[in-house]
């Protein structure tokens, strides 16, 4: 039998035997459930039955008692959202570190997916899904939630794929040698193994799905408007009415979500997790609250015992029906067929590129291109001077926190929420600041894409240098190096294999905020820069496909030569020359 | 039902009157491709015979395939030629009659150490009860009885590794497989742990019939094993195989036990030397495998040498610095290699070029170095012959180490070009650029500042 956690604290045996039937942490957490599942089933109901043709758009209510159903909603798409980027993750994380020719093929299109500008297929997505789900709410249902999935998976697909492949040699042939059937190895070794990766990058790829969310729930394609209600409908319609006052709500209410998501769900995954380190080192048990109270409580358990021969059963039957083979692959001397599967894989590619350039071109012509071209330019060049501005700005900033423990403790959870926190949510206060001071776009969308980017450069640099050893950081003290030599001998070095990594996700947020950070509204009055990300966004609204996939796909070209041609090298001598330890 | 040492079933005789052994790798050999194109032998021509109720020792250095050959033969790895008989039959998967204890214990660190001892049981589809018993029964056999519920991570090295023992003997294996169990434990506890297993099998109460044990410790091996495979590296070969018939428990103070160990050791620093009456048939190399050893380790070994008088008896010597015969060996064999030192008999003596080496100055002692080199290691004198052509004086890791690519394997070529990298730059005969990652030659008139 499983064995089960003893409580933390134990009582006196009479008021054990007193408290067993029931607990107080009980009535916490039994409402708690209760109410969720109220709230799921009423939100639920709403998005399948209320059925409206696409016509009729619903309408959006500022008045702020609206707001917790419209928080509700948005919730629910986030976290169904969330549900199938972990599918997504385990389907096509475990046929590309399975099988070495889906590798050759899976990981690359991921790397490719992860660089297209998500955004710019929100005009694709929701005119499937409307056409998918004619006459029901559900179609534009299901492009949200498609474009929060597109933001959350490849994230995690990435770090699922690399826990599997990183399975200690020997813990591998153990499960092949004492023939664990696949869902055994699965879910006895696998799955644990990537456990902590997963919760990490899960946590993180959700505070990025907001982003896309409240970009979603209010989109304008093929030159209609749709409404989807939820947060991110209330702030556009906010805007659209220039109602402050609603605004301010919609962000308390938004920072509320952001928290009650942190404890209620990160949190408790992330302390569960702690028990999956493959290290073998007896640490402190990381302590929350949540977790404290559910297992101070008894119904959990009382649940798990009732529960418990079902579950058993459930797992050996998957384990009977999942035996590996008696035999191991034999030899391996396969080059030629090698060589047709890869000619096979790059024909299909060219001519998918070909077809796609074929297309762009008897639509819109090479002078376009050239345009288009120039304007991608215009949002590198912001993208980098926003990547060299917040480095200036939060690399002090993130070393003096990461530095002290103090400062560390009060500022994490603080950093999160700023994380976690969709910038779009911001962008109507920044626009009407750009109006009332007459500041260009040209230069304020730098100051837009920089408000959900910056922070991964700050994550990053914070991390990096808690990681620098106690040691280096007192034989600094010791030799005396102080600013620019210190900085040069030991900070810089230090904390620079972070900062890439963090530079690396903020540029491609960056990209990806262009397309919202280029074209901007504020009632009736539109700010427009010249760029790639606004050349996106007017061709989505105008429904102009040409200019669509000539965007999106000139976008892609940026982003992937940029990481190719810049980050990919920065790393490479992050990794050769910078390592500590 | 428990297996006893000895105990032969009708099965068995069925099958010995065949000929069949209990597992046998008839002829095998195993191939990687190498990044170069090409293939690096790991094994060659490999025929061994498992009989019940025998321990047989694969005792190698690093890069003789003895890990290779053990999981060939518990059927993890598919040799490229030949085949392993189970019972007669050809094995093709996972062998479902051995079980295997793991150098790094290979435990799931998130399971208690029941679950871990039942989850070979488990996955057979034995029932949870039955599963649960033979657990117990196993933990209580190992000493871990009242740890049932704890997690690895709780547990000592040694207690670690007594589950991974648990682990494979609830599964009642005919052949037991050892990946150098021992290996990553401390000393003493390794010692403990050895003397418990060695008093299960001498008691005839191991659940499994035969062991294979991995080791690269002369001494483990004689302790243990009732046959010691010797095996030469590059490509991996049986150079020989000894019986060990001595009574158990063994007496490691026993004369017959020290010669037995000074006899192996002898054979082990003599790649050339026959084993009992087999003659070995080692390959020539172009060039020869530098050994893994830092200039500083070599004139250490000399030192200490010198200090005992210019002689000293290697398993002594490995007992005093408490090493492992692999990490002395390095040194040794460069110390041979550079004519530093001589090897025979278990012995190593010093020679002229070693005493005046281990005691010359820091200067002298450079220029002692690049003499002997230049001399001992073509590999240096091929390098220095492609320094000199070029115009630039300079060549790249890369172009140097396709070269090596075709004599060894990507991670060993990597090794040697670091092995030859540290010793070109103590005999100061080229420096190298690691930013740049070019060898250049140093130039005669730093020499000349010195």
């Amino acid at each position: 039998m499983k064995s089960i956690r003893l409580p933390q604290f134990t009582l006196a045996p009479q008021a054990a035997a007193v408290r067993r039937l029931f607990r107080p942490a009980d009535l916490a957490v039994g409402l708690g459930t209760l109410t969720l599942l109220y709230v799921v089933a009423r939100v639920g109901a709403q998005s399948l039955v209320k059925f409206s043709p696409p016509e009729i758009i619903p309408s959006i209510g500022l008045d702020p008692r609206n707001l917790p159903n419209y928080a509700a909603r948005s919730t629910l798409r986030m976290f169904i959202a969330l549900g199938f980027s972990t599918l997504f993750t385990f389907i096509y994380g475990y046929a590309a570190a399975r099988s070495r020719r889906a590798e050759r093929v899976l990981i690359p299109l991921l790397d490719i997916l992860q660089s297209v500008p998500v955004l710019g297929f929100l005009s694709v997505t929701v005119t499937a899904f409307i056409a998918l789900f004619r006459g029901s709410l559900l179609g534009l249902e299901a492009a949200s939630i498609f474009a929060i999935f597109t933001g959350q998976a490849w994230n995690m697909t990435f770090s699922f794929y690399q826990s599997l492949r990183s399975v200690p040699g020997e813990l591998d042939e153990m499960a092949t040698l004492y023939r664990l059937s696949l869902w055994e190895r699965f879910t006895r070794l696998e799955l644990p193994a990537a456990a902590i990766g997963l919760v990490w990058n899960g946590m993180m790829s959700f505070g990025g799905g907001w982003f896309f969310l409240a970009a979603s729930e209010s989109i304008s394609v093929l030159n209609r408007q749709y409404t989807l209600p939820g947060l991110g409908s209330y702030v556009a319609a906010a805007v659209q009415a220039k109602d402050l006052r609603a605004l301010g709500w919609a962000i308390a209410v938004m920072i509320l979500l952001v928290v009650l998501i942190d404890q209620f769900f990160w949190k408790p995954l992330v302390t569960l997790a702690d028990r999956y380190k493959l290290e073998m080192t007896a640490g402190e048990e990381r302590r929350f609250w949540v977790v404290e109270l559910w297992r101070a409580a008894a119904l959990p358990r009382y649940f798990e015992k009732l529960l418990s021969p079902l579950f058993g059963e459930s797992d050996r039957w998957l384990a009977a029906r999942t035996r590996p083979r008696a035999e191991i692959g034999g030899k391996t001397n396969s080059r030629s067929s090698d060589w047709i599967f890869n000619t096979i894989v790059i024909a299909i590619s060219a001519a998918l590129l070909l077809a796609a350039i074929r297309f762009v071109l008897s639509g819109v012509g090479v002078h376009e291109v050239l345009r288009a071209t120039l304007l991608g330019l215009a949002t590198c060049a912001r993208v980098l001077v926003l990547i060299v501005v917040s480095t200036l700005v939060w690399t002090p900033i993130g070393v003096a926190i990461g530095f002290s423990p103090r400062l560390a403790r009060l500022s994490q959870p603080i950093v999160q929420i700023f994380a976690s926190f969709p910038a779009n949510f911001l962008f109507p206060f920044a626009t009407l600041a750009f109006l009332k001071l007459g500041v260009s776009l040209n230069w304020g969308s730098m100051l837009l894409m920089a408000l959900g980017a910056q922070w991964y450069l700050l994550f990053n640099v914070i991390g990096g240098a808690q990681s620098i050893p106690y040691d280096l950081r007192e034989m600094a003290a010791s030799l005396q190096l102080r600013g620019v030599r210190r900085w040069k001998a030991l900070i810089g070095p230090g904390i620079f294999a972070s900062w890439v990594t963090g530079a690396i996700t903020a540029s491609g947020g960056a990209w990806n905020a262009s397309i919202v950070s280029e074209l901007v509204s504020w009632g009736n009055t539109t700010l427009r820069a010249d760029g790639l990300g606004a050349y996106i966004a007017e061709a989505t609204a105008k429904g102009d496909w040409p200019r669509i996939v000539l965007g999106v796909g000139l976008m892609s070209v940026f982003v992937v030569g940029l990481n190719r041609l810049l980050w990919r090298r920065l790393y490479d001598v992050a990794e050769r020359r910078y390592q500590l330890g | 039902m428990m297996w006893q040492k000895g105990d032969i079933s009708s099965a068995d005789l069925l099958n010995m009157l065949n000929g069949n052994s209990l597992l046998s790798a008839e002829h095998i050999s195993k191939t990687f491709p190498l990044p170069a194109g090409g293939e690096q032998t790991v094994l060659e021509n490999v025929s061994l015979r498992v009989e019940p109720g025998e321990v047989v020792a694969l005792l190698g250095r690093s890069g003789s395939g003895k890990s290779t050959l053990l999981r060939i033969l518990a059927g993890l790895i598919r040799p490229s030629r030949g085949q392993v008989l189970r019972k007669g039959e050809e094995l093709r998967g996972p062998n479902p009659d051995t079980a295997m204890v793991f150098q790094s214990f290979a435990l799931l660190p998130w399971l208690t150490v029941q679950e871990n001892a039942e989850l070979g049981l488990t996955a057979r589809g034995v029932q949870k009860q039955a599963a649960e018993e033979a657990a117990l029964h196993a933990l209580q056999m190992v000493g871990l009885e009242g740890f049932e519920g704890a997690y690895p991570k709780e547990l000592s090295g040694g207690m670690r590794q007594r589950v991974g023992f648990a682990r494979a003997f609830v599964m009642k294996p005919d052949v037991l497989m050892m990946d150098e169990p021992f290996s990553a434990l401390d000393v003493l506890t390794a010692e403990n742990l050895r003397g418990e297993i060695s008093d299960l099998w001498e008691r005839g109460v191991f659940p499994s019939r035969s062991i294979v044990l991995v080791t690269h410790n002369i001494e483990e091996a004689v302790l243990l094993a009732d046959r010691i495979v010797i095996l030469g590296a590059n490509p991996g070969v049986i150079r020989g195989e000894l019986r060990v018939e001595m009574p158990r428990p063994r007496d490691r103070k026993a004369s017959r036990f020290g010669a037995l160990v000074d006899y192996v050791y002898t054979v082990m620093t003599n790649p050339g030397a026959p084993v009992a009456d087999l003659p070995s048939a080692q390959p020539s190399r172009r060039f020869p495998m530098l050994p893994h050893a830092r200039v500083g380790g070599i004139s250490g070994l000399l030192e200490i040498i010198h200090d005992r008088g210019g002689r000293e008896d290697l398993p002594n010597l490995a007992d005093n610095l408490r090493l492992e015969i692999d990490d002395l060996l390095p040194a040794v064999d460069a110390s041979a290699m550079l004519g530093f030192a001589t090897v025979s008999q278990g012995d190593v003596n010093i020679t002229e070029a070693g005493r005046e080496f281990a005691t010359a100055g820091v200067h002298r002692s450079h220029q002692i170095f690049q003499e002997q080199l230049l001399k001992n290691v073509p590999l240096v004198k091929t390098v220095l012959g492609m320094l000199e052509q070029k115009r630039d004086g300079r060549i790249g890791k890369e172009f140097l180490l396709d070269i090596l690519d075709e004599h060894f394997s990507d991670t060993e070529a990597q090794r040697q070009f670091e092995t030859l990298v540290d010793w070109g730059r103590y005999a100061q005969l080229f420096e190298y650029d690691s930013d740049e990652e070019k060898l250049y030659k140093v130039e005669a008139e730093t020499e000349a500042r010195e």
